[in-house]
């Protein structure tokens, strides 16, 4: 029973994995095939020919700052909106997830275009940031509500002012929540496409938009394709393995009380 | 005694609440510290949305040249009269209801026959994961290939057991359910966890008087755990079908909305209407629509969620 259950979900990454070292004879052979000589060539064509280096480079400074600044603006705002139960806040912010990102990105395409700022890592950050914002907010809020307020107020009466007890002693004791929120904003923002796609160009093009414009470069060259999927699936499924327990925790929160 | 204040600040770091001088800051705090994430999501959210509200009032078009007019509703009539739009409006929900029923049914039943401690738990886990973690412009690329009339597998497959193949993604009768199996596959183990997470969470009460009351398996399962199982049901039909009607990136990647515009829903339209005609003003209405559709029903399914939990 647990086999039917796994086999279907796995079966199209292990087929993806297979492909992409196969040659595109052996892709498209028919019946298709389990069993072939595995070659390099189409990692090769990805990384030497494609340059997809720096396309990852390009996904990892934006995730990267995307979820670093997320937090710095969303773990504060979190802890006000546990604290002191700031529910219209909570809302106005999560709304953003709810929204449709192409009603923002439409007048974002129009303001970046008119300030210069298309193809520019800021605007594809503040972009991402608009993902990964609301997510820490709301893996974090209800973590620093489960968390005793008496930490909080024994570090004040020690003499420390709330911004340090906050910085010093909450969120040191939030690891958990923090790497949640961290994990989980980190993969969405990498697997963004849609703003790559319209507010990026040549210079700052992220993965997502690399991999899709192969299909039309390399005209279904598949193993270089599958090679490429391999590539920008690798970190989100790299950093799923060793923190599921987190990724779990930030799906299900807020969908299941306590 | 020494003295504990200088200058009216206290000397030592030692204080207790009676003598506390707050800062500015401090004292502000519920204010100051969420105030740099609310500026950010005000200038990024909320003024774009205004404007895309207020763009839907006029007929601009990037490419036509002329300026933008205030035209009042006569983009939602432009609108309304393409039969464009309405197919993708009747596809958007055709495409959610679709995915979501299914991924409701399946993701509880594979939840109930994971709820229940086993060797390599966290391994199937993580595994539930990776279709929810895979970016899914690889993924919609990996299944255009499975799709493939000529060279993929699953024509082969079907024509192995005597079925007749399809054109799947490439027709436009089975361009929808082809689509929809792809989000079936991403998105089921996402309500699995949910509800393997809400399964976790029931207490063990109802169950043991059951039991006592000498319930069958069957009536345990529909008049015990699906009831209390509600609210999370509803939370993750919430989260899923949201995400369904904006779904984008699996479609374009897939299909472009193609064949012709046969897999065209809302978002895709709006965006081809934005980015490849320009056509601004009447893409904020198909927009506008899309936010209504989605806020629409995130209300409804709230309520009724609400309804479950008293």
């Amino acid at each position: 029973m647990l086999v039917l259950i796994i086999i279907p979900i796995l079966f199209p990454f292990v087929w993806m994995l297979m492909s992409s070292f196969k040659t595109q004879v052996d892709i498209i052979s028919w019946p298709p095939k389990f069993v072939f000589t595995p070659v390099m060539q189409n990692y090769n064509r990805v990384f030497v020919e494609q340059n997809f280096l720096r396309y990852m480079k390009n996904s990892v400074v934006v995730s990267v700052v995307s979820v670093v600044l997320s937090l710095i603006l969303g773990l504060p705002a979190a802890y006000t909106i546990a604290r002191y139960k700031q529910q219209k806040l909570s809302m106005f912010i999560l709304i953003a997830r709810l929204m449709p990102g192409i009603s923002f990105l439409m007048p974002w395409y129009i303001v970046f275009s008119r300030l210069h700022l298309m193809d520019s890592y800021v605007a594809l950050i503040l972009s991402h940031m608009l993902i990964c914002l609301p997510l820490v907010v709301w893996v974090m809020a209800p973590y620093f509500d489960s968390v005793p307020r008496e930490l909080e107020e024994a570090a004040m009466v020690d003499g420390l002012t709330q911004q340090k007890a906050f910085f010093f002693i909450l969120i040191p004791l939030s690891g958990p929540g923090v790497v949640t929120a961290t994990t989980l904003s980190f993969i969405f923002s990498w697997n963004n496409f849609m703003f790559s796609q319209v507010l990026s160009q040549q210079k700052t093009r992220t993965l997502p938009i690399a991999v899709y414009n192969f299909l039309s470069y390399v005209e279904v060259d598949w193993g270089a394709v599958m090679a490429a999927a391999v590539v920008i699936m690798a970190p989100a499924i790299l950093l799923t393995m060793f923190f599921q327990k987190y990724v779990v925790k930030g799906l299900t929160m807020g969908a299941v009380k306590g | 005694m020494w003295p504990t204040e200088l200058f009216g600040r206290p000397l030592l770091p030692t204080r207790s609440f009676s003598m506390i001088r707050q800062s500015f800051f401090e004292r502000n705090l519920r204010y100051l510290f969420p105030l740099p994430a609310l500026i950010f999501v005000v200038v990024l959210m909320v003024f774009p949305v205004c404007y895309t509200f207020f763009l839907s009032f006029t007929d601009w078009s990037l490419t036509s040249g002329k300026p933008l007019n205030v035209v009042g509703l006569k983009s939602y009539f432009d609108v309304l009269k393409e039969p464009r739009f309405l197919e993708a409006l009747g596809r958007t929900f055709y495409f959610t209801f679709g995915a979501v029923i299914v991924e409701m049914i399946l993701g509880i039943t594979i939840a109930l026959i994971l709820n229940r401690a086993f060797a390599g738990k966290g391994v199937v886990k993580t595994l539930l994961l990776l279709p929810l973690v895979a970016t899914p412009v690889a993924i919609g690329i990996v299944w255009n290939l499975f799709y493939d009339p000529t060279i993929g597998i699953l024509n082969y497959v079907l024509s192995v057991m005597g079925l007749p193949q399809s054109g799947w993604v490439s027709e436009t009768k089975s361009v929808m359910p082809s689509l929809i199996l792809v989000d079936i596959w991403q998105w089921t183990p996402m309500i699995t966890i949910i509800v393997l997470a809400g399964l976790a969470g029931l207490s063990s009460e109802p169950y043991e008087s059951a039991k006592v009351d000498g319930a069958n398996a069957r009536q345990v399962l529909f008049k015990i755990t699906l009831p209390m199982l509600m609210p999370t049901i509803l939370t993750a039909v919430i989260l899923r079908a949201i995400d369904a009607l904006k779904t984008y990136d699996i479609i374009y990647a897939m299909t472009g909305g193609g064949p012709g515009y046969s897999s065209e829903n809302l978002n895709i339209l709006a965006f081809k209407y934005s980015f490849e005609y320009f056509r601004m003003g009447q893409s904020a209405v198909m927009l506008v629509f899309l936010f209504i559709v989605v806020m629409g029903f995130s209300l409804g399914v709230m309520r009724l969620r609400r309804a479950f939990e008293l």
